[in-house]
Formats: C-alpha cells, sequence, structure tokens
C-alpha cells in the first residue's frame, strides 16, 4: 500500500434541531506521500468537513457516521481522542483559514509554538525555543528573536499565517491540511504564502490536502484535484486532466466561472441556481436542478464513477455509454 | 506604563473631588441637622449660638464646604456628631476590619467556588452538570441573601452549634457572614465564566490547540481561562469595592460592627462628618479598585496593555 492517507466512503452529518445534515456523504480518496491534493467546491460542499473530519476537529453536533479514515495502518475514524491527540500536531496538522483567529491572543508567539514541540517531542524550554526560532527563520519571519516575544496582534495578516504554518510544521508532520490557507490574505501575500508552503514541501517532502475555492490555487499548488459538491466528490483527477478534459458540468461551470483576462465580456460567468440543501438531499445527482444537460435519470439515479484513466474519474450520467454525447461548451484549455 | 498610573492618579482625585462636593451639598439639603432640633429650641439662643460655632455650622454653607476640603487635604475628615469627640478616620479605621474580612473572605470563596461552577459547566454544556450548576446560579441570585443568612444562624448557629450565631467575637463570628456574602458571587460568577468560557470555546484559536494535539487540561489552562478572565475581572471589581466596604444587612443580621453599619447609622443620625467621610472612604476605594481592574486587564490581555501603556 503506497497511499498515505486513504479515506473511504467517509460519511459525516451534522444533527442539528432541524434534523440531520448530510455534509459529507460517501466521500473516498487516497493521498501518496509528498503529492498536493486538492478538494475544491463551493461554500458548503463539505470540504472543510472532510478536511476536520481527518483531523477529528468536528463540533459535538457532527458525527461520521460511516467510512474509514485509513493511516498508517490506523483508522482515524475510530481511534480514541487520546491517540488521536498523539497525531494531531505530529503526523498530520492543520493550517486554518483566518490568521487573524486561529492564535490566541493572549499568547506569545513563542509560546504557540514551543507548546506543540513541548508536547510531542517532549522538549525541554530552550530546546523548544532554539527550535521555534529556527522554524520563525525557515517560515521567513525576519528578526525571528524579536517576534518570539511578541503577541499576536503585532504581526500583520501574512506574518501571522507564516507563524501559522510554522506551528503546523514544527513537527515534521507526514500530512498537512490546508484549509483555505490563503483565503483572508492580500492577493500579493497569498502568492508569498503558496511559495512558501511549495518550497517547505519540497524540503520535508510533506504531503498536503489543499482546501479551496480559487482554481489559480489549485493550478498552482496542486498535483491531483477531487471536486466536491453537495457532499459528493463528483470529479477527481490530476491538475492536467481537470483543466483540460474535464468531465462533469459541475467543474465546467466552475472552470468557467473563472474571470479570464483575455475576454472582452465585463460579465462574470456564473452557475445559475443554489447548491441543494444537505438536510434533504437529492436521491439522483446533486448538480442535477442547476445542470443544463439535465435528464430524466439524473433526477432519480446518482451517477457511478466513469473512470477515464487511473486516476481520472467523474460521476455524471452524460458519460454513460447510452448517454448523447455533449462536449463542453466553447471548450477551456487556454490555460 | 508609569505616565499611565500617573494620569489615572489625577483623575481619581478628580473624581474624589466631585464626589466630595455633590455628597457635601446634598447631605447639606437632608432635612433635619444632627442636633435634636426639639430640644435645641429650648436652649437660649446665644447657647445655641455656641454650639453651632463649634462644629461650624454657623458659616455659610459655602465657607463650610471650603473649611471642609482644606480639612480633607490634611487627612482630617473632621468629628463626629453623633460620637462625640471622636475622629471620623479613627471610627472608621476602627469599623473596616470586621468588614474587610467578610468581604476578602466572601470574594475568594465566592470567586473560587464560581469559577469551578462555571468551568464545569461550560465543558458540560447542555449536559445534567451545567443545568445543575445554572439553578445553583440562579437560586443564589434570587434568594436574598438575609434569608439565607437567617437560615444559617438558625440551623449551623443555633441547633447544631458549629459557629457563633452573631456578633464579633473571634474569628469564627467572620465565618457565618462570609459565606451567606459569598453565594450571590458564586452565582454571578458562575454565570460569567460560563458564558464567556462558551464564547472561547468557539473561537478558531481552541481549534488550533486541539489541532496541536493538546489535551483538555491544558487547552482550558493555558488557552480557554485566561482568554475568558477579561469579562470576569470587569464584574469583579464592583464585588469587591461592595464587598469589601461591608454589606449592610449582613452586618445588621449578624449584629457585625461594620462600615456597613456605621453608614446607615450615620444616616439616620444626620451625622454629617461620618457620612462624607464613609463617602469619600468608599469612593476612593472604587476608583482605586477601578484602577486596579485596568492594570489587570492589561496583564491579562496583551492588546490592552500595548494600547494603553506605551512607554
Amino acid at each position: 500500500m503506497n497511499h498515505l492517507l486513504e479515506v473511504k466512503n467517509l460519511q459525516v452529518s451534522f444533527f442539528t434541531y432541524a434534523g440531520e445534515v448530510q455534509a459529507v456523504r460517501d466521500v473516498s480518496f487516497t493521498l501518496a506521500k509528498g503529492e498536493t491534493l486538492a478538494i475544491v467546491g463551493e461554500s458548503g460542499s463539505g470540504k472543510s468537513v472532510t478536511s476536520k473530519s481527518i483531523m477529528r476537529l468536528l463540533t459535538q453536533t457532527a458525527k461520521i457516521k460511516q467510512g474509514s479514515i485509513m493511516f498508517e495502518g490506523k483508522d482515524l475514524a475510530s481511534l480514541p481522542e487520546k491517540q488521536m491527540q498523539n497525531i494531531r500536531g505530529k503526523d498530520i496538522s492543520m493550517i486554518f483559514q483566518d490568521p487573524m483567529t486561529s492564535l490566541n491572543p493572549t499568547m506569545t508567539i513563542g509560546r504557540q509554538i514551543t507548546e506543540v514541540l513541548r508536547k510531542h517531542h517532549q522538549m525541554n524550554g530552550s530546546e523548544a525555543s532554539r527550535r521555534a526560532l529556527e522554524l520563525l527563520d525557515q517560515v521567513g519571519i525576519p528578526n525571528p528573536e524579536k517576534r518570539l516575544k511578541q503577541y499576536p496582534h503585532q504581526l500583520s495578516g501574512g506574518m501571522r499565517q507564516r507563524v501559522v504554518i510554522a506551528i503546523a510544521l514544527a513537527c515534521d508532520p507526514q500530512v498537512l491540511i490546508a484549509d483555505e490557507p490563503t483565503t483572508a490574505l492580500d492577493v500579493t501575500i497569498q502568492a508569498q504564502i503558496l511559495e512558501l508552503m511549495k518550497s517547505l514541501q519540497q524540503k520535508f517532502d510533506t504531503s498536503i490536502v489543499l482546501i479551496t475555492h480559487d482554481l489559480g490555487v489549485v493550478a498552482n499548488m496542486a498535483s491531483r484535484v477531487a471536486v466536491m459538491y453537495a457532499g459528493k466528490i463528483v470529479e477527481t483527477g490530476s491538475v492536467d486532466e481537470l483543466f483540460y478534459q474535464p468531465k462533469h458540468p459541475y467543474t465546467w461551470g466552475l472552470l468557467d466561472s473563472m474571470p479570464k483576462l483575455h475576454e472582452k465580456t465585463e460579465e462574470l460567468h456564473a452557475i445559475p441556481g443554489t447548491p441543494p440543501d444537505l438536510a434533504d438531499p437529492p436521491i439522483g445527482c446533486p448538480f442535477a436542478a442547476r445542470c443544463p444537460y439535465t435528464m430524466d435519470v439524473c433526477y432519480d439515479h446518482m451517477p457511478p464513477y466513469t473512470e477515464h484513466s487511473d486516476t481520472h474519474r467523474a460521476a455524471c450520467w452524460l458519460q454513460d455509454s447510452r448517454a448523447p454525447k455533449i462536449d463542453r461548451p466553447q471548450a477551456g484549455g487556454e490555460r | 506604563m508609569k505616565r499611565y498610573i500617573g494620569v489615572r492618579l489625577i483623575y481619581l482625585v478628580l473624581t474624589l473631588f466631585i464626589i466630595t462636593t455633590a455628597t457635601f451639598f446634598l447631605m447639606k439639603g437632608l432635612p433635619g441637622t444632627p442636633f435634636d432640633e426639639e430640644k435645641l429650641q429650648q436652649l437660649p439662643t446665644e447657647q445655641r449660638q455656641k454650639i453651632y460655632a463649634s462644629y461650624g455650622l454657623d458659616k455659610p454653607v459655602v465657607t463650610q464646604y471650603v473649611n471642609y476640603l482644606g480639612n480633607i487635604v490634611k487627612g482630617d475628615l473632621g468629628t463626629s456628631f453623633f460620637y462625640t469627640g471622636q475622629k471620623v478616620t479613627d471610627i472608621i479605621s476602627g469599623r473596616i476590619g470586621p468588614s474587610a474580612l467578610i468581604g476578602l473572605q466572601a470574594v475568594l470563596l465566592g470567586l473560587a467556588i464560581g469559577l469551578i461552577l462555571g468551568i464545569i459547566a461550560a465543558y458540560r454544556h447542555n449536559t445534567g452538570w451545567d443545568y445543575a450548576t445554572m439553578i445553583i446560579a440562579v437560586l443564589g441570585v434570587s434568594v436574598p441573601n438575609f434569608v439565607l443568612a437567617a437560615l444559617m444562624q438558625y440551623y449551623m448557629g443555633l441547633k447544631w452549634g458549629w459557629f457563633p450565631v452573631a456578633f464579633w467575637e473571634s474569628y469564627s463570628s467572620s465565618i457565618l457572614p462570609s459565606v451567606a456574602l459569598s453565594v450571590g458571587v458564586v452565582a454571578l460568577i458562575a454565570r460569567f465564566v460560563r458564558t464567556e468560557m462558551l464564547e472561547v470555546l468557539e473561537q478558531e484559536y481552541i481549534t488550533t490547540a486541539k489541532a496541536k494535539g493538546l489535551g483538555f487540561i491544558r487547552i482550558m489552562f493555558q488557552h480557554v481561562i485566561r482568554n475568558s478572565l477579561i469579562s470576569v475581572i470587569t464584574v469583579l471589581g464592583p464585588i469587591v469595592v461592595n464587598l469589601l466596604t461591608g454589606s449592610l444587612v449582613i452586618e445588621n443580621i449578624f449584629g457585625i460592627p461594620g462600615i456597613g453599619s456605621l453608614f446607615v447609622d450615620s444616616i439616620k443620625m444626620n451625622d454629617y462628618s461620618t457620612i462624607m467621610g464613609i463617602t469619600i472612604f468608599y469612593s476612593a476605594f472604587y476608583v482605586l479598585v477601578m484602577l486596579v481592574v485596568d492594570l489587570l486587564y492589561g496583564l491579562v490581555d496583551p492588546r490592552i496593555r500595548f494600547a494603553s501603556g506605551k512607554e
């Protein structure tokens, strides 16, 4: 088995007063050593819930209903909390979306970094400080000695995200889950942070699960992509396959909604409609209601995956041999 | 930082000046005088004048006020009208001990139990633990402390004889009143800590702490509690002042010679100088505690420290 992480048939639901909300519905994917898997999708598609499930950081109202998350022979979906604590921050760690809120405002940067070192490497104070200094240096923070003693509010957003990355990388994790790591940052800072993540990944051979809704980030960072919609992975493939031979109409929509420089129109493309209510998910294809190519079968039956290569799969009835041949309108490929 | 404290101390003096002035003139507006007017009327005018003059009451109110301020600056709060010949400063310092001891014990006890209950309630949110603590909190706020005091006097004092029923005789006399006073504090603090902790637990940085693999205890003590303390300090300030300066109800029930009962007595007797003295003492204490509270904020929350304490 060469997969570092293997998520199989994952189902996660939130149990609310209004009833069960099926946030993640039968999601499977794998992650190999050193690769970057991007999970893309719009808000509410279940991408963040999927990533939090791997870390078992879901809120109390959420439950992993079914499925397994295999990591080094252990099933994280059912691992006792105590053992999970030994994995979090050490083997698998996480970078969060908003560096403004993801650092403790009343604790120095230094302590927030050394904390994780003391927990997992049983370092003493001075060892941990030395390592923290080294980490701050690695993530490109000037004046690390001074920064160690400062509080988060004294750092800019980009600097804070570097600190968050330093914390995540402190124990050389095998898997790094980055949940929209650049969404809250300025565009210029975004590029810097992405570059930093890339260079650190190459240096330490870390595997990254990158959660994002920004296809530009995907093209820049990922080797493979999984497109999520309404709690399901509707299409997955290598970056090239997904950008140049997308098979699912939802992926087409996503790609078309990226603004393009060479187009003269002022208008932005959008996918009409809204995602289905996951408290009462449709039995057929979740995208059927918004899809311009819907057939009768789409409403009643969830399409199975069709394989287009070893890595490329899509769940769409258009790919069925009985379906009419429909090509992607004004085929992309300008990238 | 020093500058900040300096500025605050100037404000403190200014506040006290305003309070003193307001109280002085308001008190002069009270009906009656410190004397038994009916008996005073029977005295010859000359003697009456003499009595007024000996207390400085024959002069215009403004002159009295200026004289009074002058004395305060010298640390003299005047002599009592009721406790003839005794200095107000002596009376207050003689009465502050019991009040301060009871108040301090009530605050510490209330804070300790309130914190524990609040933490339990927040951690076991929406469970039996949570509901039980909140019922205690509601009872603590809604049951008047004199009811509780009376019950404790009857059972723990009279029936079982654990503690003295009343009066100020030994240290054990302070226990029942302290406990009776602390119940309200427990309730208030527990509610505050619970609400605040629930909010902190929702914060992103708690998820970050969990993602580091930290256990519950570490997350609680290193991340949650400190961030929850900010609002607790806010409510604690007025509580400390209220309790340390004496509770009239509790002091009356337990027959304790504290500031609270002194204050009530002095108002009843129109004892001008004592009323003024206690008011000034109370205000000064309040403003000082507020200064301490603000400094504590800075200690707990670095964002406040750097905003106010640029050196």
